[in-house]
């Protein structure tokens, strides 16, 4: 593909903007979106960090869960920070009642695993296939995934506590990538778009 | 595979001003809704609130009891942080940094400096950078907004007149902030000196301002929202988010009020969502006209 390849973010709720300037400055074209319709037409698709139990109960809402489901299983390459980590687990250690993820990655999360606000942190992490050192990661009432499936790769481990993961197209971090001004994350996700096309 | 290094894992940071802003910049797009119990907290999260503000009273009680208002009851607290999962809120009086020490010691993952209780300080607000936990402070324009960035605080919401379900002073702080904004962009570097002493705001974040053409950090709306049009109108005009008071748990029927004011905020440019989430909600909470709010009783004019 030469062109920049299109590149969607999940704008229901949470850091939004943020995903739409690290996608642009990994030079892909970003836009936002927010109903079933407005999937049609995108290489690939941003979950952004926010509210999972809040993401969840709007998805559904507005019908965009099972599309969801359906593109992922199609093979739509995803990315999710945080929240949108929670959003591509297959399974979630601690639900609210009610919430449902779209799912993609075959593995457990825990929520708020690192604790409350009060626990937050930055602390830098080296990610595989992310060339040039460490990133800043930035963990807000940040999840870990607990357990992974055989097909999924830890690409990054924080303290003991798988930070990162892969699963054929379907990329997540439980950090914030999209709030430091660092692309290279970005990068490797729109590279693997970019193949994928 | 590879780990993050011992040095790295060894010390992390809290309490930077990046986990704290981004903190609120997750919020971004969601409702908060103001509780005073664990039930109530449990009503929120389920219509999709992004965060409870835990409280003793809601404002439309505090104007309607009178009195001191102060921090809540920390077993209250407790209470509701253990009932949900999303964040918590709570308030601290102007200038009550003991209050906030002590919500900070009670985990609560924003503390609201708030007007809506009763000033404990008629000159200092607290010391916001003394702090782990962020903090959320409200403004009626940019001098005062920038003046609580100035003091640590990590987002910012316009003030608007709490517990009276009438949005117009919601609407006024909101475009007066935006305004002054929009004025400072045109502004040359020369001028921008003078901008920062006319709003008694630090020249850096003038400045900071003047090229982001934003605050720097999260701007929500509050006081007033009552109805799904409201909390759309709010973010048409440009906040980033809605904190809604009274106008939930005080109207007819909470649940269902919620989760249409959430659908309304999502879709805050969709006029037929708006149409479709403002229908059969029961009664909203009644209101009081502003004008007939003595000045002692504005709350907005709490803080400087």
């Amino acid at each position: 593909m030469t062109s920049s390849p299109t590149i969607g973010v999940l704008a229901l709720q949470g850091d939004v903007r943020e995903h739409l300037a690290a996608l642009a400055a990994a030079d892909a074209a970003a836009t936002a979106v927010r109903r079933p319709e407005e999937l049609a037409g995108l290489d690939g698709l941003v979950i952004p960090g926010g509210e999972s139990t809040t993401i969840s109960k709007l998805a559904a809402l507005f019908g965009l869960t099972e599309p969801l489901r359906a593109a992922i299983r199609d093979g739509l390459p995803v990315y999710g920070t945080c929240a949108g980590l929670i959003m591509l687990a297959d399974k979630i250690l601690d639900p609210r009642s009610g919430q449902e993820t779209f799912g993609g990655i075959d593995m457990i999360v825990r929520r708020n695993a690192f604790g409350r606000q009060n626990e937050s942190f930055e602390a830098f992490v080296e990610v595989e296939g992310v060339p040039g050192g460490p990133v800043e990661g930035v963990f807000i009432r940040a999840p870990w995934v607990e357990s992974v499936g055989a097909n999924t790769e830890v690409l990054a481990e924080y303290d003991g506590h798988i930070v990162a993961v892969r699963q054929g197209s379907v990329l997540a971090t439980s950090f914030h990538p999209e709030l430091t001004g660092d692309h290279r994350v970005h990068e490797l996700f729109v590279s693997a778009v970019r193949a994928g096309s | 595979m590879s780990t993050a290094s011992p040095s790295a894992a060894a010390s992390p940071e809290t309490g930077t001003a990046r986990v704290k802003r981004g903190m609120a910049e997750q919020l971004k797009g969601g409702v908060i809704m103001d509780v005073v119990t664990p039930e109530q907290a449990k009503i929120a999260e389920d219509a999709g609130a992004v965060a409870v503000m835990a409280l003793e009273r809601v404002p439309a009680d505090i104007r309607k009891d009178g009195g001191v208002a102060r921090m809540s009851d920390p077993d209250m607290i407790d209470g509701i942080i253990g009932a949900v999962s999303i964040p918590v809120m709570a308030k601290s009086r102007i200038g009550h940094f003991v209050e906030a020490q002590v919500l900070q010691a009670l985990g609560v993952d924003y503390i609201d400096e708030s007007e809506v209780l009763t000033p404990a300080d008629e000159v200092n607000h607290s010391d916001k950078w003394a702090f782990t936990t962020p903090f959320v402070c409200g403004a009626t324009n940019l001098g005062e907004a920038l003046r609580r960035i100035a003091e640590g605080a990590a987002m910012i919401r316009s003030k608007g007149e709490a517990g009276t379900g009438n949005v117009v002073e919601a609407v006024r702080h909101l475009r007066q902030i935006k305004g002054e904004i929009s004025r400072l962009r045109g502004l040359d570097n020369n001028e921008l000196f003078a901008a920062a002493k006319e709003l008694r705001a630090p020249y850096e974040l003038v400045r900071e301002v003047a090229e982001l053409g934003k605050l720097p950090v999260v701007l929500f709306s509050a006081g007033g929202v009552a109805t799904p049009a409201d909390a759309a109108l709010m973010r048409q005009l440009g906040a980033e988010g809605v904190f809604v008071g009274s106008g939930i748990f005080k109207s007819g029927d909470p649940a269902k009020r919620a989760a249409a004011i959430v659908r309304a905020t999502t879709f805050f440019d969709d006029p037929k969502v708006i149409a479709d989430a403002s229908r059969n909600l029961g009664e909203a909470m009644v209101g009081i006209n502003i004008d007939t709010l003595p000045e002692s009783e504005h709350y907005a004019n709490r803080g400087w």
